[in-house]
């Protein structure tokens, strides 16, 4: 069995027709692991007991003719800021380097209550703060697509395991595009669903008006098969919406003939690599042939949105992160003589350069005398970037735009400069600082053969409309995920 | 704009105990980065409110949902509920007692 090939579908068919157990999927997902991800880098953790016991699990079901649950055998990996009961959860951090979480997060829980195997944690940048995994505390994972770059961030491990094919599926979180822009480097799918479609309850906490829990596959279908599972309210969530949720398969097939697609100029300006630019143009024109309506549009506050987040974010950072202080968990520094200096060496030794420049700029611009010229205001931009996808989806079903303005860059190439590497997620922030959906799909190459994304917007809640307009695109260029 | 007093001062509100390599590229990079953040004062913003979060207004479960309403409020009964074990609480504790985390002495004479 080439477990290249393998979808979500796929292998819990496989394991349903026996045509293998879910125990000799975890030792093959495991081998392969064990040859190809130390060039990689993705993985933090191996979670091999609880694999083992949850394949048992599946395979004792599927001895006995049991009905199988929906995602019984299909091994994925989980990104590190999601707590995982009895496992190292250490959000890529130093800090939390010896963290054993005594609970489970709300999506690893449904995970596995559907059978699904998490294979490991995934490696990830410090804190979900950077746009290359190169911020990790560990090590950085290179892109398996070409290893001398970057796989993008901050689910840069996630990311990576699906196009390498050391898992079949993952999670990931998505702050400020943290989902979308590794899915786009990596040339597999990302999905981050509307705020408050998927419980929060676990995810280590970065900035919590941002952060999205999302899934990451080998196409549309697999990702909406995640999606599936993920969703729904959840109490231990106090944002987590009370929305149903629909049957994501049902709607994915459903024709697009007739659906209007904005373009929105600001996407599409000086900065946009020209093959991205014609990659993403070659997109629109597949949802032109279906018979889409192209609709050109503005949200004319675009520009704002990298300022608006950087300030937002950081702000939310720097009170969600004042909890690690060395007195309840994680590492401890042990020279400090007082309560205060303890904080302060233990933070300081525990959190890399990337974290303490976030919190040093969100502890600014919350400070007394700041907080109305910075914060406020970045909280008003916000609403104004809010009302132009409001405006914008009167007039049209959904938005077409590239997830990034350049495939991805090298290792180390933007790392001295925090701005330029800011800059890589102008095209995602936008859905964050909004709440909508956004997908990101494979959409061509470039000619050195570098992924590049296409990213789909969507009305709140409207992930059916993400995906359909996704499959759509997905299916015109054929560019599902080679294995 | 940010000087050297005030990277101290914020420095000290985070609980960071920067070193003096760290001081230094901090003050630039905070430079670089509110300079940047400055362009938000392009807009006026005057009469627009500011938002919080996206998920800040009550649900219309069943009726037309918009924009930000499909949202629920977090209240739930007033009723106790079995929360963290205390062992398992204690589990990842750096120093303990078995009963309390261990720290420092607080107060300074």
């Amino acid at each position: 069995m080439n477990i290249d090939l393998l979808t979500v579908d796929s292998a819990r068919t496989a394991v349903l027709e026996k045509q293998t157990t879910a125990t000799a999927l975890v030792d093959a997902f495991y081998k392969k692991i064990d040859t190809e991800d130390a060039a990689i880098g993705a993985y933090l953790t191996l979670c091999k007991e609880r694999a083992y016991q949850q394949a048992a699990r599946v395979d004792a079901l599927a001895d006995k003719g049991d009905a199988l649950p929906p995602l019984a055998g299909v091994p994925i990996a989980v990104k590190d800021v999601f707590a995982t009961n009895g496992v190292r959860t250490t959000a890529g951090s130093k800090i939390l380097a010896n963290f054993i979480s005594p609970y489970n997060a709300t999506v690893v829980a449904r995970l596995e209550a559907a059978g699904a195997i998490i294979l490991g944690k995934t490696n990830c940048d410090e804190f979900a703060m950077g746009s290359s995994n190169e911020n990790s505390g560990f090590h950085p994972v290179h892109n398996p697509r070409d290893r001398s770059r970057v796989p993008g961030g901050s689910s840069g491990g996630s990311a990576a395991v699906v196009a390498a094919g050391t898992a079949v599926a993952s999670i990931g979180s998505d702050t400020g595009g943290s989902i979308r822009q590794p899915a786009a480097f990596c040339g597999v799918v990302g999905l981050k669903p509307t705020y408050g479609r998927v419980s929060r309850y676990g995810l280590i906490a970065f900035a919590s008006s941002l952060d999205h829990v999302g899934p990451f596959g080998k196409s549309v279908k697999d990702t909406a098969l995640m999606l599936q599972y993920m969703a729904g309210r959840e109490p231990l969530d106090s944002t987590s919406a009370d929305v149903p949720v629909p049957n994501y398969l049902d709607q994915i097939e459903k024709p697009v003939r007739g659906l209007r697609i904005g373009v929105p100029e600001e996407y599409f300006g000086e900065g946009l690599d020209p093959e991205v630019r014609s990659a993403i143009e070659a997109g629109i024109q597949e949802l032109a042939k279906a018979g889409c309506e192209i609709v050109p549009i503005s949200l004319p506050n675009t520009k704002y949105a990298i300022p608006t987040y950087y300030v937002v974010a950081t702000a939310e950072a720097s009170s969600n992160l004042a909890r690690y202080d060395g007195v309840r968990y994680g590492v401890r520094a042990t020279d400090g003589k007082t309560l205060a200096e303890m904080y302060r060496r233990t933070r300081d030794a525990g959190f890399g350069a990337e974290v303490k420049r976030r919190i040093m700029l969100g502890t600014y611009v919350l400070s007394a005398g700041y907080y109305d010229a910075y914060y406020l205001k970045a909280q008003r931009v916000r609403r104004l970037l809010a009302s132009d996808f409001d405006q914008a989806f009167a007039k049209v079903d959904a938005i077409v735009t590239p997830t990034t303005p350049t495939p991805a860059f090298k290792l180390g190439e933007k790392t001295d400069d925090p701005l330029a590497m800011y800059l890589a997620d102008i095209f995602t922030v936008t859905a964050n600082l909004a709440g909508i959906p956004g997908i990101s799909i494979p959409c061509g190459k470039s000619k050195e053969g570098l992924p590049i994304g296409m990213q789909i917007l969507g009305k709140y809640f409207d992930e059916p409309m993400v995906l359909r307009v996704g499959h759509v695109v997905e299916h015109a260029l054929a560019g599902t995920v080679e294995g | 704009m940010v000087t050297d007093k005030d990277v101290s001062y914020v420095a000290d509100l985070a609980h960071l105990e920067l070193t003096e390599d760290e001081r230094v590229r901090m003050l630039k990079d905070l430079n670089s980065i509110l300079g940047y953040i400055d362009r938000l004062n392009e807009l006026d913003t005057a009469n627009v409110e500011p938002m919080a979060q996206v998920a800040s207004r009550p649900p219309r479960r069943g009726g037309e949902t918009s924009g930000t309403e499909g949202y629920a409020y977090a209240m739930r009964a007033d009723e106790p509920r079995p929360s963290l074990p205390h062992e398992e609480a204690m589990r990842n504790a750096p120093v303990s007692d078995g009963v309390f985390f261990k720290v420092p002495k607080v107060i300074e004479r």
